[in-house]
């Protein structure tokens, strides 16, 4: 529990001083100092983040793509520097397949508008899994309804894996044209297979998105290593401001695909009889976009960066075990899902207890998790609860505050034994 | 170490809501009334069964949700017992007041002095905004349900 020493070996983080980057860390909740274990729903803002946005608005704010002046161009050379930022990030071949978005859910949305209407046909199918988020199930549905694709569920494993057999059945018939997948649940913390999904897909025909929004914040994406089509990313759970988020996708479909949005930006020229759209990836950018937001992204991209993956990737992973081993042992909790494969989400029941009242009761010491549905209901059905409570783990995380969170649970089942 | 949570889980809500006395359904059954909170998963269906002359003459219910919900909809059952739809209803306004504000200055006189007093343990909640709808949920399936409507809609 030496988790204060500094640093011990090269990709190590060290995190009491990553805490120190971060100024709510400081904050004190009922009295009591706040343990936040619910970065999953939104991660805090290190410093260089708020600085870097607080900076844009007092230095050199203006509109992008637009002023032939001094502000605006300076403007643009940020907002468009978070482009490359990205791009490098998710070792993207080219950035203008970096489109701005201002969340994942838009950017599946995008997908589903975009590659659903102007590519799939109907009477093809889309294929999601039993342990998607609301905004990678909902999108799809509506492409069903207005369009007349069809929905297919991979089923899920007991442990909370994807099965694969019965993944690869449902794309024999090679009417699937597009599979859309987590790559890492927001309720079981499981990473899913990506490379063999993506492999198999191909192998049908059909393209592949993964819905990043949990995934890029714990280990290093790679695009093209994983050799899938769509990757879907949101900038507030990686550390960086609301609003902000990013579809990655092959240019050349970006380049098939018809505009999402209409508006400004978006286009080449236009007359009252036709218009014509703006190259890649403005052509999906209509509108004045989130500027300041895309800045101080560039701002979380270069601090995870600083920190390094593995560094992140081997804390959250003695974080995880830990919880899993400290949750495991308090008589009454149950954890949601064994992946072999898994990160730093842990959901859980306590007997006797319903989520919201074990969430009430860690909030009076402090402690903060979520509890629900975690947009994922038909996943809740799998597991036969109605919701569950769920802590979550960030760069800033410490063995402390699982221990404190166990001690705290120990504490709520009694209070409801 | 949860001393402080007393006022929100009091001992008759912690009973109430472990141990349900109306979590069934009546074998006969005239009104009845779904409510959902789809923010957090509490579903409640209430039943009702009419005395001849019109009054409630039994409230149950089937509900999947937090102690305070359960222990609401329990509370909410006995209170009604005998009661007019229309003095049901206008409980519910004075419970409401009392859930969302912790008091209630101007409840409806004597009529209801018994019935608030008993539904007093769950007026805590108001210093928990996110909770007060745990309370009224079942509150707003059995109005439903007077009404003749099959599902609630709650603020």
């Amino acid at each position: 529990m030496n988790v204060t020493t500094p640093i011990l070996a090269p990709g190590r983080l060290d995190v009491a001083r990553v805490r120190e980057d971060f100024p709510i860390l400081g904050e004190t909740v009922r009295g009591k100092p706040l343990v936040f274990l619910d970065s999953a729903a939104s991660a805090q803002k290190p410093r260089v983040v708020i600085d870097a946005m607080r900076e844009t608005m007092e230095t050199q704010y203006a509109n992008v793509h637009r002023g032939l002046h001094w502000m605006s161009e300076r403007t643009t050379d940020a907002y468009e520097g978070t482009r490359d930022a990205m791009a490098a990030l998710i070792n993207a071949p080219d950035r203008h397949e970096i489109v701005f978005v201002r969340n994942s859910t838009e950017a599946i949305n995008l997908v589903a508008h975009s590659f659903g209407r102007g590519i799939l046909k109907p009477g093809l199918a889309v294929l999601i899994s039993g342990m998607e988020h609301h905004s990678n199930i909902i999108p799809w549905m509506m492409l069903r309804e207005a369009y007349g694709t069809e929905l297919r569920v991979a089923p899920i494993t007991d442990a909370g894996e994807l099965d694969m057999a019965g993944f690869e059945a449902l794309l024999a018939d090679g009417k699937v044209g597009l599979v859309a997948i987590t790559h890492m649940s927001n309720v079981l913390g499981t990473y899913t297979p990506a490379e063999r999904i993506v492999q198999i897909a191909h192998a049908h025909g059909a393209k592949v998105l993964f819905d990043g929004s949990q995934a890029v914040v714990h280990r290093r994406v790679d695009v093209q290593a994983l050799d899938c089509d769509f990757y879907a990313i949101t900038g507030h759970k990686l550390y960086g401001p609301t609003g902000i988020g990013v579809l990655w996708a092959r240019r050349e479909l970006l380049e098939r695909m018809p505009p999402f949005m209409g508006g400004g930006e978006m286009i080449s020229s236009v007359s009252y009889e036709r218009a014509t759209w703006a190259e890649v990836p403005h052509k999906f950018e209509a509108g004045t976009p989130a500027i300041i937001e895309a800045i101080g992204l560039k701002a979380a991209i270069g601090y995870v960066q600083s920190i390094g993956y593995e560094a992140i990737a081997a804390h959250e992973a003695s974080l995880t075990e830990h919880a899993m081993a400290r949750l495991s042992a308090i008589e009454g909790v149950h954890i949601l899902g064994r992946a072999q494969d898994r990160g730093g989400v842990v959901s859980f029941v306590l007997d006797r207890a319903h989520a919201h009242d074990v969430a009430t009761l860690l909030d009076r010491q402090g402690i903060a998790v979520r509890a629900g549905h975690h947009c994922a209901e038909p996943l809740m059905r799998r597991f036969g609860v109605e919701s569950t409570a769920r802590a979550s783990f960030g760069v800033y995380t410490t063995r402390e505050e699982i221990d404190a969170l166990g001690d705290t649970l120990e504490r709520v089942r009694e209070f409801f034994a | 170490m949860f001393d402080d949570l007393r006022d929100l889980y009091q001992e008759v809500i912690l009973d109430h809501g472990r141990r349900p006395r109306h979590a069934h359904r009546p074998e006969q059954v005239d009104a009845t009334a779904k409510g959902d909170n789809p923010m957090c998963g509490d579903r409640v269906q209430v039943f009702v069964r009419y005395a001849p002359d019109g009054s409630i003459a039994e409230t149950g219910f089937d509900a999947r949700g937090c102690a305070i919900s359960i222990a609401s909809a329990d509370l909410m059952a006995e209170t009604v017992q005998g009661r007019t739809p229309d003095d049901a209803r206008a409980l519910f306004a004075a419970f409401r007041e009392m859930a969302r504000t912790g008091v209630c200055p101007e409840c409806g006189g004597e009529k209801f002095d018994e019935a608030l007093e008993r539904l007093q343990p769950l007026s805590g909640v108001h210093e928990y905004p996110s909770r007060v709808k745990c309370a009224t949920l079942p509150w707003h399936a059995l109005v439903a349900a007077l009404a003749g409507e099959k599902e609630s809609t709650s603020e």
